[in-house]
């Protein structure tokens, strides 16, 4: 199971040598999650948080060569994938922002929030910006019911939101990107 | 023994907690920090800490209430020899917190990370566990950051690791971060999550305390129920008892959101009432605004009203009352808020996070979306509160695989006990009273279908139909 050969509409045939595709620095990473564990396939959830962290997604290439790594079947890893909200199957942009949509947000307003955030990146949920900067997602509970509305952006927490606040964290963080584009 | 007779702490779980700045190891240990798990490992054999657990009262705090030490004592012990012993023992603290409307473990788990590692050698040193795990969702970043330091400093001053303070006693803690799924709180979809499975509950029995991660003898403990350890040990059973006003021992880290005049969280005395923790610690109701109803332990508990002010939130008084303490996390409704639309959501959740495992939740929380959604929506048919009430007998205690539907239920069957005249007007009037655009669209309705009415010779069907 090292080569897996992906035949695309008959016509191209991509090989991918899932034993070199991840780097080092992952295989470091994954290796040092299968060490707490004691199966290998107990770090399946672990690899891909690891995997995603560099790569900002989970390709099916990176889905294949994490189960290769860590021996388990593929649809094991598949279905613990497809199972965690925070387990990107698709790309993302730079900056995915998760707009808490539970009751204690619901109650303090947070639409009013997500339309201004909608509005002011012109995408909807499951969408990413143009420029790749930001995707927006919904999450449940933030565990910030006390500072209601919420959302997280990357690791970050935003609490006590307004619709004018929200827009202007994300116009910091957009003005924040271009910043590092230039440097 | 060392216990100490006349301790005055009142509130020995927030004590130490500092969210800008946890106490580091040295500064925990200055304020008496690893005492109570030098206490369990030099004063007591494993059997006397249980004891003494199992006296102090202690019921776990993630929900369900169950007696800690009752649950401890059904893990197997084994002599240090006993060919028959399993080569390990697993405990694991459940810091999954996605019950919405919850955020209580987050302040101890941010706030005093060092408090929950103390415990949690204390609980491994009970039960005779060796490897240890937190489970840490996903989304709380800044604590897996703090408990991975927590971690490693006491990693360097061997209070984890092999023979821990030159005692006989071993134990690995490893943080494991999850990745946004409400039912890993679960216990036993969380073991299945630990073992890098798909997180659907497991068939119980075999309980985890007996063949659990890994088919391990397994305990999982809420993080409060944990944090209380030390503080129990150090001092003493009556101390802890003292401490609550009626049967139930400790303090609570009652909470309260919604649109209340300070949003918060309080560690009081276990079985305070609800208006105390409402009115006195939430401030009441924010201006202009009225209490209309509160979940008292998160989103999966029955609604309480005004009538149920006066009951303590303890275990006993609030299950009385036909609710649950739940998380202890009170989410308030108001009078401007509509209850339809907070059930509507409330279910929402519950239908994304159902695993799909068992038909009566995977089908009927998207089924109750489905009817809640027309009825706020002003299409709602009077059959519909009938379906509802199907949907949560469906839904409830014994009819599927784990709790996650019968906590659906919850807030459902008593919404349409306690505000049934709100469902009924959203049928009968075909709109949301709560809602001031739909007000206005639906008199628009009304006002076209009569000039239709009068310009049209044909005789148009009645608009519920
Ligand atoms: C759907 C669902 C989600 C749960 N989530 C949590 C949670 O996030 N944290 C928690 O401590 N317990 C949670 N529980 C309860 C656990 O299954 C378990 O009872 C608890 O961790 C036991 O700890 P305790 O005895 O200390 O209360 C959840 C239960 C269900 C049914
Ligand atoms: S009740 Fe819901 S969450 Fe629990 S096993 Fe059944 S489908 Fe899964
Ligand atoms: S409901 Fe939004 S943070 Fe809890």
């Amino acid at each position: 199971m090292m080569n897996k050969e992906l035949a695309m509409n008959s016509i191209d045939t991509v090989t991918i040598d899932y034993q070199t595709y991840l780097s080092a620095a992952e295989i470091a990473a994954i290796e040092h999650e299968v060490s707490i564990m004691e199966t290998r396939d107990a770090a399946g959830i672990e690899a891909l948080k690891v995997v995603q962290a560099h790569r900002g997604w989970i390709s099916d290439d990176s889905l294949f060569a994490i189960s290769d790594l860590l021996a388990m079947p593929i649809a094991q890893l598949e279905g613990v994938a497809t199972f965690y909200n925070l387990i990107y199957r698709q790309p993302v942009g730079q900056y995915v922002i998760h707009v808490c949509d539970s009751i204690a947000c619901h109650l303090m307003g947070y639409e009013a929030v997500l339309i201004a955030i909608k509005q002011h990146l012109a995408i909807d949920y499951g969408q990413t910006t143009a420029d790749g900067k930001f995707t927006l997602l919904s999450n449940a509970c933030l565990g910030c019911c006390d500072k209601a509305p919420a959302m997280m952006v990357g690791t970050e927490h935003y609490q006590n939101l307004t619709p004018a606040s929200a827009v202007a964290v994300l116009a910091q963080l957009a003005a924040k990107g271009e910043a590092d584009d230039c440097s | 023994m060392t216990v100490a007779k006349f301790n005055t702490v009142i509130t020995p779980l927030t004590q130490w907690v500092n969210l800008q700045q946890p106490l580091d190891f040295t500064a925990y240990c200055q304020v008496g920090g690893y005492q109570a798990a030098k206490i369990a490992l030099t004063e007591y054999q494993a059997h006397e800490v249980l004891e003494i657990v199992k006296n102090s009262g202690l019921k776990g705090r993630g929900g369900a209430g169950f007696p800690t030490g009752m649950k401890w004592s059904f893990v197997p012990m084994y002599a240090p020899e006993d060919k028959n012993a399993p080569d390990n023992k697993y405990l694991i603290a459940n810091a999954d917190e996605m019950e919405p409307g919850t955020f209580k473990d987050r302040l101890l788990l941010e706030g005093a990370p060092h408090q929950l590692v103390e415990a949690m050698i204390i609980a491994a040193y009970t039960i005779g566990a060796n490897k240890a795990y937190i489970f840490l969702r996903g989304e709380y970043h800044l604590a897996a950051k703090r408990l991975q330091q927590a971690i490693d400093e006491a990693y360097q001053h061997q209070w984890l690791g092999d023979n821990i303070q030159g005692s006989q006693f071993s134990l690995n803690l490893y943080l494991h971060c999850s990745a946004g799924r409400y039912i890993c709180g679960e216990e036993t979809a969380l073991i299945n999550a630990l073992e890098g499975k798909r997180a659907n509950p497991r068939a119980k029995p075999p309980f985890p305390q007996v063949s659990g991660l890994f088919g391990k003898p397994t305990i999982v403990n809420n993080v409060e129920t944990l944090c209380n350890l030390p503080h129990i040990l150090k001092n003493g059973i009556d101390w802890f008892q003292g401490l609550a006003p009626n049967s139930d021992a400790g303090t609570k880290i009652y909470g309260a959101c919604g649109r209340v005049k300070k949003p918060g969280l309080w560690e009081l005395p276990m079985g305070v009432t609800l208006r105390e923790v409402l009115y006195q610690h939430a401030g009441g109701m924010q201006a202009g605004l009225a209490f209309r109803g509160l979940l008292p332990g998160g989103a999966s508990t029955d609604f309480l009203v005004a009538e149920h002010l006066d009951t303590p939130m303890d275990y006993d008084s609030i299950a009385k009352v036909g609710s649950r303490l739940g998380t202890g996390g009170l989410i308030v409704l108001d009078d401007k808020n509509c209850p339809v639309a907070m059930v509507l959501n409330l279910m929402r959740f519950f239908a994304q996070e159902s695993c799909g495992y068992c038909t009566p939740c995977r089908d009927g929380t998207p089924w109750a979306v489905e009817v809640l959604a027309r009825i706020e929506q002003g299409q709602g048919r009077i059959q519909d509160l009938d379906t509802l009430s199907k949907l949560c007998d469906f839904m409830w205690i014994g009819k599927t695989h784990c709790a996650l539907a019968p906590g659906a239920v919850e807030p459902l069957r008593s919404a349409l006990k306690y505000f049934h005249d709100d469902f009924l007007q959203h049928i009968e009037h075909g709109c949301c009273h709560y809602n001031p655009s739909a007000i206005a669209k639906r008199r628009q309705v009304a006002q076209s279908s009569v000039q239709a009415v009068t310009t049209s010779s044909n005789m148009t069907g009645s608009a519920n139909e």
